[in-house]
């Protein structure tokens, strides 16, 4: 079962190390012997590279911008009774439940009608607008189980509202904040389908695989899998044995 | 702080009700003939959608109760690990994982190149471009997102409950279909959600590993608005695709709840 799950992994790695024939840079499916060759030549794809530093780059600002918001979003959800709330928290349900293909057909259209031209900034506003739920919802569950006296002896002790925001709320949710931040991370640097609508000629890594398929796959795209595979489990694994050393 | 969020709060709850402005968009004209004709034009995509998600959502299910079932009830102290295992498929760009599928189920490849080498398949037998191959990837591709939820509400389960009805000679599969099935009917609900819904929108699967026989409604809607620039139908058919999901969570929220469906996310 298990198996399953990792076959693709695995099938992915091997072909990072899968010779070409005839010379072409393209992956072939058929098992040619073991190379290191994509490995010494990662950025020998025009193209490719660009790509990946614009996915990184976008990933970092929507991981900051939307940890920033969803915080404030769940702040103002489990803090504050205004007119309109549950309004609110359903359309951030809503906002996680919808098929991706609609949002990023939604967006698109709602940009094209506004007449703003597509490309780093649609994929950013669109990024950020589906992982800032995702962040707040993560956020609320560690704000939930939150004692307000803590934050009142603060203030009793003389701490004026932002400095019991910065030094008391905020370490206390954190965790929160951090798991909801790498998620928005994760899902922008993955996320294709909304990027795809929203993206105009910007070319993200995802979109950029997606184009190359009906030619032909450079090895370089498992290179990269390859590479994102292994930071995305070492910062896992790190953050599972410092879980454990906390315990 | 307050009135710095509310602005903020509405604008992004505004940008959300977009999908309605699309559809408003095309409503200028009034022509509400848009959803029958696209229904009419794409029906056979529509059916695709409808029986790829359905299948793979139902092989999803039959595959992750058991392993959730497994992990939550015998996982021990090694829980978290299998949880990482679970999700490890998360690690590798989606786009990546899907093209990995095809490389597996190639006519070449490793797994029909190697039998067809040892003539244990005929050289004409082929998995891609086939209804088939489009399910196996969507079943691939999200089958965590039916495993999470299914092992939250098992984990949630008390075990005193599960004890007791041993205990009132419940059989052991009198204690499975009685007690631990029903307690567990929100999280297979949820899974069914987050499984379904994006499954039936899903169109790189079916670009990837199917053929043009399989598209499914997602491969319309992103041609006619990224190809043929028909945006109108475009919109029409997201907004269909949009009812359908907001029935299936609504009818969530009615019989169970609103809130229950966020602790399974």
């Amino acid at each position: 079962m298990i198996l399953y799950l990792i076959v693709p992994i695995i099938v992915m790695i091997l072909y990072s190390f899968n010779q070409s024939h005839a010379r072409l840079p393209v992956v072939s499916f058929a098992w040619q012997g073991f190379t290191t060759t994509w490995y010494q030549q990662w950025n020998a794809i025009p193209g490719l590279t660009p790509a990946f530093l614009l996915t990184l780059r976008l990933a970092f600002s929507t991981m900051i911008v939307s940890a920033v918001l969803g915080t404030l979003m769940a702040l103002a959800l489990v803090r504050y009774r205004y007119p309109g709330k549950a309004f609110v928290e359903q359309t951030m349900f809503a906002n996680i439940a919808a098929p991706e293909i609609v949002l990023g057909a939604s967006l698109l259209g709602f940009f094209i009608t506004l007449n703003i031209p597509r490309g780093f900034i649609t994929l950013f506003i669109a990024h950020v607008m589906f992982t800032v739920a995702y962040v707040a919802i993560t956020v609320r569950a560690r704000l939930s189980g939150f004692d307000r006296s803590i934050e009142e002896a603060a203030q009793d002790l003389g701490a004026n509202p932002w400095v019991t925001f910065v030094r008391v709320t905020l370490p206390l949710i954190f965790p929160g904040v951090m798991a909801g931040a790498l998620m928005a991370f994760a899902l922008s640097i993955d996320d294709f389908i909304t990027s795809s609508f929203v993206a105009g000629s910007t070319i993200t890594f995802p979109l950029w695989v997606y184009g190359v398929v009906k030619v032909g796959i450079p090895p370089q795209v498992f290179v990269f899998g390859t590479v994102i595979f292994v930071a995305g489990l070492l910062i896992a694994a790190s953050t599972l044995v410092f879980q454990r050393k906390k315990a | 702080m307050f009135f710095f969020l509310v602005p903020m709060v509405t604008m992004l709850s505004l940008s959300l009700q977009t999908c309605n402005q699309v559809t408003l968009a095309c409503h200028l004209t009034w022509s509400w003939s848009n959803f029958p004709d696209q229904i009419r034009q794409y029906h056979s995509q529509f059916a695709n959608s409808l029986v790829y998600g359905s299948l793979a959502t139902a092989i999803d299910l039959a595959v992750s109760y058991p392993l959730a079932y497994w992990i939550a009830f015998y996982g021990g102290r090694r829980k978290n690990f299998f949880l990482l295992m679970l999700l490890l498929p998360f690690f590798v760009s989606f786009v990546i994982r899907t093209l990995t599928w095809s490389f597996i189920l190639a006519d070449q490849g490793l797994v029909l190149g190697t039998l067809k080498r040892i003539h244990l398949l005929p050289g004409s037998f082929h998995v891609l471009a086939s209804g088939t191959a489009v399910v196996a990837g969507i079943a691939y591709n999200y089958l965590p997102f039916t495993a999470l939820p299914l092992y939250v509400a098992l984990e949630r389960i008390d075990r005193r409950v599960v004890e007791a009805a041993g205990d009132l000679y419940a059989s052991r599969i009198a204690v499975f279909t009685r007690v631990i099935l029903p307690l567990t009917i929100p999280g297979i609900f949820a899974s069914f959600l987050l499984t379904f819904v994006p499954a039936i929108g899903d169109y790189v699967n079916a670009a990837i590993l199917g053929g043009t026989n399989n598209y499914m409604i997602g491969n319309v809607i992103q041609d006619s608005f990224l190809v043929y620039s028909n945006y109108s139908a475009a919109s029409a058919l997201s907004a269909i695709l949009m009812a359908v999901a907001l029935i299936g969570i609504f009818a969530y929220a009615r019989v169970l709840g609103g809130r229950t469906i966020e602790e399974y996310i």
